[in-house]
């Protein structure tokens, strides 16, 4: 086990900066990416890397990218979420008949779905900590309650959003750039903000490394945890609201149709966080992202069929672990 | 806070039976195995009175035995999910592997009652290989399990889809589907349905070989705490890839079994790997390795199935099936690890 990951190394910005480390794996994520777009650009042709094509990839990363940035702190504490699919759903459902197409109500149907999540957070976080609850499990239960009184109450499209809230799904800055994308880099500054600079961060990054190791060093390491989970599923509430903004309405399916659960867990560990805590961050959960919007994007472009794309997504997932796996040097025999 | 919580470090210490000594060995087993499920028994045992109340037909030998047969599938899968949690690991791949099941024996055979014995032979060969892919990267190139079997979930339904061309074709002939729906006749009970004599197979197999083997013995072991179980000499990753193999063949077995029962479609398998995990961990086995047994997955199967048979006498909405079998896992997994704290 290692002790504090209190390792800067870890940081990005700071090793591309002074020792441009390639065997990093935060920063190797953000150079795969940069290969693969040079790949689609000699694949597909220069329309692929054209600004219109980049803004379009990089708005259809923003649901996933926001709920990942979410799951991202959840994983480095060396817990984990399911219930984000379930409850990205309850609050579009929620959300959108609170506003029920006046603008007026949007505040209101904000605070309701922040409210929301924070309070799947804390009962997540609760289980997990006080519930000694593994953390897997108890999540799927939790998502699956969410499961049952969603598709006992709602069976289509519920409420509607306001025209000027639609302007958060379509809204550009200038013409070109999409509010949406600002939205996604707002959760993610707040989250390397949270993870890099702050206490909450710091412990739980040394929760994540050894849960022991931290609490003996006074860490309140059931706070920390809790923490995390409020703060993945309040993305997962900022995920939902988003989607009411591109929809125009709330749906029940929208969180297990788009599989946000296991998606965003697919994209933290593409993106080089370790699935048992500790080591990571969510700059390469960012690269992650945009590295499966990409790869899709490409696999559209080149008509892959739809079939294959979910082979090659497996096959990718898989060999990003395994190539971060076999390059540690933590030497661990039990691997969850 | 107290430091005697168990974790990582000294979890084999505290999850470690102490095996049970020949002397004793009918009585003992019969008495330890009956321990191991005591809990989840009563749980069973309640819901089954409860079902006897409402609807006093659930006695007769038929309405009980279809019951049986309809939990058949779900009681094999969990099994097989047992050994890689007992290891563990978790096995997410199982669902996509019953669909795989379904679809291929469909599209091989076409209906064709001569291709029994070849197409069974084959989808063992597919479930052999996908078992040894899964422990193989687990193991090797130590992957998560977790990540492991979700892109061999997405690997799987993919491929077979491709392969079929985005839809199921052909069909099953009616000697590969009566293994799921068809029966013995008997007398006294009247009819025996194969997939009962199936699943009884599969669940002494599984016994013995969870808690009577050397395989059991290391297997538990490995996921107690695989530094120690190297330690004393035990082959973790062999272990752990034939746990996987395990898994995958019981995948294909149940995945026979819903083929008979419910016929071709794209569907069949879904959802059923998370189904498999609620079994298990209402059968009491620890997530995260060390600890389970098989009786007990097998009285958890019933349980959640017959809960549900429960809530339909009771006029609950379809739906809520779903919550209510959410808030039984809370349940059982917050009592297993709140056990647990004490224990330590």
């Amino acid at each position: 086990m290692s002790i504090l990951t209190e390792d800067r190394s870890d940081d990005p910005v700071r090793s591309l900066l002074t020792k441009f480390d390639l065997t990093d794996m935060q920063s190797g994520v953000w150079l795969v990416l940069l290969a693969v777009m040079v790949l689609g650009w000699i694949l597909v042709g220069p329309d692929f890397v054209s600004g219109g094509n980049m803004t379009n990839m990089m708005v259809r990363a923003v649901p996933l990218g926001i709920v990942a940035m979410g799951q991202t702190l959840v994983i480095l504490g060396g817990s984990l979420d399911l219930s984000v699919a379930y409850l990205i759903s309850v609050v579009t459902v929620l959300s959108a008949s609170v506003m029920d197409g006046d603008p007026n109500n949007i505040p209101l149907a904000i605070a309701v779905a922040l409210a929301v999540g924070v309070g799947v957070g804390l009962v997540n976080g609760l289980l997990v900590t006080k519930g000694r609850a593994n953390p897997l499990i108890v999540t799927l239960g939790t998502g699956l309650v969410m499961k049952g009184l969603l598709s006992s109450r709602f069976a289509a499209q519920t409420g509607s959003a306001p025209r000027e809230f639609q302007i958060l799904g379509y809204g550009r800055i200038g013409g070109w750039l999409p509010l949406s994308v600002l939205l996604l880099l707002a959760v993610f500054m707040i989250a390397w903000w949270m993870t890099r600079s702050t206490r909450f961060g710091y412990h739980l990054y040394s929760v994540g490394g050894s849960k022991e190791i931290a609490r003996l060093s006074g860490v309140r390491d059931d706070r920390v945890i809790i923490g995390a989970h409020v703060w993945c599923s309040v993305t997962a509430a900022i995920t939902g609201i988003f989607l009411v903004a591109r929809l125009g309405a709330g749906s029940p399916w929208v969180g297990p149709e788009g599989v946000y659960d296991l998606e965003s867990i697919a994209a933290v560990v593409v993106g080089g966080t370790a699935l048992l805590g500790g080591r990571g961050g969510v700059p390469g959960t960012l690269a992650g992202v945009l590295l499966l919007a990409v790869l899709d994007n490409m696999f559209n472009a080149l008509q892959v069929d739809g079939f294959l794309k979910s082979v090659l997504r497996g096959v990718i997932i898989i060999a990003a672990v395994a190539s971060y796996a076999l390059r540690s040097k933590r030497k661990d025999v039990d691997i969850a | 806070m107290s430091d005697t919580t168990p974790q990582t470090g000294d979890r084999q210490v505290q999850r470690q039976r102490p095996a049970p000594s020949r002397r004793d060995r009918f009585g003992g087993y019969a008495l330890e195995h009956l321990k191991a499920s005591a809990p989840i028994l009563a749980v069973l045992i309640v819901i089954l009175v409860s079902i006897i109340f409402l609807n006093p037909a659930f006695l007769d030998p038929p309405v009980f035995l279809a019951f049986l047969r309809r939990t058949a599938p779900l009681i094999i899968l969990a099994l097989g999910q047992l050994f890689v949690i007992v290891s563990g690991g978790f096995d997410l791949s199982v669902g996509s592997l019953i669909t795989v099941t379904v679809v291929v024996a469909a599209a091989v055979s076409a209906g064709d009652p001569d291709a029994l014995i070849p197409v069974m032979a084959l989808l063992l060969v597919i479930g052999l290989l996908v078992g040894l892919i899964n422990g193989l990267i687990v193991t090797q190139l130590k992957v998560p399990s977790i990540i492991t079997t979700l892109g061999m979930l997405l690997i799987l339904r993919g491929a077979v889809f491709y392969w079929a061309g985005g839809s199921p074709t052909g069909a099953l002939a009616d000697n590969f589907r009566q293994f799921g729906r068809e029966a013995f006749d008997l007398p006294l009970i009247g009819q025996l349905p194969y997939a009962v004599i199936v699943v009884v197979l599969v669940a002494l197999i599984a016994t013995r070989l969870l808690h009577h083997t050397t395989f059991g013995h290391q297997l538990l072991a490995t996921g107690g705490g695989a530094r120690a179980a190297v330690m004393t000499g035990v082959n973790i990753a062999r272990i752990r890839v034939f746990a996987f193999v395990l898994s995958a063949l019981s995948a294909v077995i149940a995945g026979i079994l819903l083929g008979g029962f419910a016929g071709v479609s794209a569907q069949v398998g879904q959802g059923y790997e998370f189904q498999a995990i609620s079994a298990v961990v209402l059968g009491g086995a620890a997530i995260g390795g060390g600890r389970g047994s098989a009786v007990a997955t097998v009285v958890g199967a019933l349980t959640l199935e017959a809960l549900f048979m429960l809530l339909n006498l009771l006029g609950l909405p379809q739906p809520l099936r779903e919550t209510v079998q959410g808030l039984i896992l809370i349940g059982a997994v917050v009592y297993a690890g709140l056990r647990l704290q004490r224990a330590g």
